[in-house]
């Protein structure tokens, strides 16, 4: 646990970050980036390999809408780095990076998105409805709606004095629901220990920020609820480890809940299929990735080089692809099961 | 229920239902009460008086008027095996928060393969009669009970109060607990005759999904629920001195809904109403009367049904009261169908 409350803050980068992490965190941050970018570019590949002729969202082993997070593995790494074993996560339609960040079992997962018997919701939830109840993880299609049964997980460790917390996770055009207000309010009331993370990635689908939201950044509405809130600048990984590690641990105190804004990055469009006509920077958006960023940051501080880069690069492709070839291996549901798992007797 | 009293102590519903919350919280930790008013109030319509004496402000919670977030606080805490009573404290208010009850209460253990459970209630006050307009008079169950997930049971009395809050409460599904500030037997509000009545002391359960047959008859089945269910019986028991036999079956729970009961009562009787104080359309009403159609039982008349009509509930009692479905409406179906 690395935190800088009470560490003398040295100058700051040009990243933000006030001073070095440990080597071996760093290259955690890395290796979760990495792997939960290596799954993104696979379901990528899997995704498109038959949705042809043309593109029909409907068609192929992998059918539906599919919300790549590409770009945001920044946010789900420097958060996840700081759970423990009975810590929650309610994420949102954008969900996978943070389901690796924080250990969901990922045969499990790919075999849920391709639909399979042997997948997290046996083939009923799909993508964007993913519940890991061993990793107490759960996403929700509906934006800012994940925030409230996230109260309840944090209620239910403060009873039962577990140290545990929960991280509700959104994006920042859901910062303009009522859940989100509704949830910040009642779990600074009750003082639950919640982590509410926004991931502004810039784009709710088409729309800008700067066109839905009155304020620049959602961490100042942190004071409207009299919680602390903070935002991370330029995707950086290393702030936002930093940042929720100190947030994380005055919940863990019972100091209540709090938030953090991190701009991130999404590399790709709102769904696969969007063709992002809306977005005018699109050419240069691959630049703006972290990954490489942080990869050249490592290499230059030492803690890189390119045979580990590759190592790790190996271990999360041979890990990503075992878990799709499970899925793909696994047997479909059975039709004449398709309204089973309504309720509890059926199970 | 019936004309002659049975003997035992008797309750309001209101304490009836408070009753059977407080002996489970007695028995297990993880239940807890909360809602809008369900503290030092006892909730405004009785369903938690005296529980925050007994169990104080850790058990017995008052939330803010914040419906999504609290609502969703019950449905995280029970997939973490808490088992959360909540209150809805009008189910009109259902329009501020239904995202969380019917994307998330009622779908997580479906959309999770069975391998997460929602072992929660839901309380919530239905139904007018007292001129409090069109937004805090509905019933709406049939909207809960349109939308899959959620168990819905809808006490008539006392004893059914407390012994469907029991096995409510037990269930590892939602369940969501519909009762009509009528049956509650409040001291300020014009008390239904059934709305006080025998209640077991100890343990009580009512399996939800069972209807009961609570006036037997032979020439035409009334099927309703809730405070139709009294009116129902008013009319039976006057149209009985006029030899029409009228067998009423109140359904206690609409998911699941006990068609067998249905389908038996009107197969001997060969007659069917169908009294419902939700909207007519697209309803309760129908779904009776199509499971009757469907098993293509030979009826002596066409089936009627008694419910509201398909208009927001007006103010004015003179208005409110021609559209409730009263003693008027029901006697003039029954005689109706009896041709």
């Amino acid at each position: 646990m690395t935190t800088v409350t009470d560490a003398p803050v040295p100058e700051p980068t040009e990243t933000g970050v006030g001073h070095q992490l440990a080597d071996e965190v760093r290259l955690d941050l890395y290796r979760t980036m990495v792997l939960a970018r290596t799954y993104e570019l696979a379901i990528l590949r899997e995704y498109h390999a038959d949705k042809g002729p043309g593109f029909d969202i409907g068609k192929g082993l992998i059918p539906g809408e599919m919300h790549l997070a590409a770009g945001q593995e920044p946010v789900a790494a420097g958060v996840c780095a700081h759970l423990v074993p009975g810590d929650a996560v309610t994420a949102t339609h954008r969900p996978h990076h943070f389901a690796i960040a924080h250990g969901v079992d990922l045969d499990k997962m790919t075999a849920e998105i391709f639909g399979r018997e042997t997948g997290l919701g046996r083939g009923r939830g799909g993508h964007m409805h993913l519940f890991d109840p061993d990793a107490h993880f759960s996403c929700s299609g509906i934006i800012a709606e994940g925030y409230p049964p996230a109260l309840g997980q944090a209620f239910a460790f403060k009873r039962r004095g577990s140290g545990n917390i929960a991280v509700a996770v959104t994006g920042e055009g859901a910062a303009n629901q009522g859940a989100f207000h509704e949830s910040l309010n009642l779990a600074a009331v009750w003082k639950l220990p919640v982590l509410f993370v926004v991931e502004d990635n810039e784009w709710g689908i088409s729309v800008p920020r700067t066109a839905s939201t009155a304020v620049p950044s959602n961490a100042d509405r942190a004071a409207g609820y009299g919680i602390p809130g903070h935002r991370v600048e330029d995707n950086d990984v290393d702030a936002v480890y930093e940042k929720a590690g100190e947030f994380i641990e005055r919940a863990r105190r019972g100091e209540g809940p709090a938030l953090l804004e991190v701009a991130t990055l999404r590399l790709f469009g709102h769904f696969e299929g969007d063709a992002q006509g809306y977005r005018p920077e699109l050419v240069d958006v691959p630049k703006l990735d972290a990954i490489p960023r942080y990869e050249s940051r490592l290499i230059e501080a030492g803690v890189l080089d390119d045979a580990l880069r590759q190592e790790i690069a190996e271990a999360a492709s041979e890990r990503v692809e075992a878990a799709i070839t499970f899925a793909k291996d696994s047997p479909l549901p059975s039709a004449d099961e398709a309204t089973k798992y309504v309720f509890t007797e059926e199970a | 229920m019936t004309t002659t009293a049975p003997s035992g102590r008797r309750l309001n519903t209101s304490k009836a239902m408070a009753e059977a919350i407080a002996q489970e919280m007695r028995a297990n930790p993880e239940v807890f009460y909360m809602g809008e008013d369900v503290g030092s109030y006892g909730g405004i319509f009785g369903s938690t008086g005296g529980l925050l004496e007994e169990f104080g402000p850790e058990r017995i919670i008052d939330t803010p008027i914040s419906e999504t977030a609290f609502i969703g606080l019950g449905i995280g805490a029970a997939t973490e095996g808490m088992r959360p009573i909540v209150e809805l404290m009008f189910v009109d208010f259902m329009g501020v928060c239904l995202d969380q009850i019917y994307n998330h209460m009622a779908k997580i253990h479906f959309e999770s393969g069975g391998n997460v459970k929602v072992p929660m209630v839901l309380t919530t006050a239905v139904g007018g009669g007292y001129s409090d307009g069109a937004q805090h008079s509905q019933c709406l169950w049939g909207t809960f009970a349109h939308l899959p997930g959620m168990k819905i049971v809808v006490p008539s009395n006392p004893a059914d109060a407390k012994g469907l809050m029991t096995a409510a409460i037990r269930d590892d599904n939602p369940v969501v607990y519909m009762f009509h500030k009528g049956v509650m037997g409040l001291p300020w509000m014009a008390k239904n005759a059934r709305s006080i009545g025998v209640v077991p002391e100890g343990e009580h359960v009512v399996p939800i999904g069972k209807a009961a047959i609570v006036k037997q008859g032979s020439d035409v089945t009334v099927v309703t629920l809730s405070l139709s269910v009294h009116h129902a019986l008013d009319v039976a028991e006057q149209l009985e001195g006029e030899g029409i036999s009228v067998e009423v079956l109140d359904l206690r729970s609409l998911v699941p809904l006990d068609r067998e009961a249905i389908l038996e009562s009107v197969g001997r009787t060969g007659r069917l109403v169908v009294v419902d104080e939700d909207y007519q359309s697209f309803g309760l009403s129908g779904e009776v009367i199509a499971t009757v159609a469907e098993r293509g039982l030979a009826l002596k008349a066409a089936p009627s049904r008694v419910a509201m009509p398909d208009a927001p509930i007006p103010y004015a009692q003179v208005l409110e009261y021609a559209v409730l479905p009263r003693h008027e409406r029901i006697e003039a179906a029954i005689r109706e169908v009896m041709g």
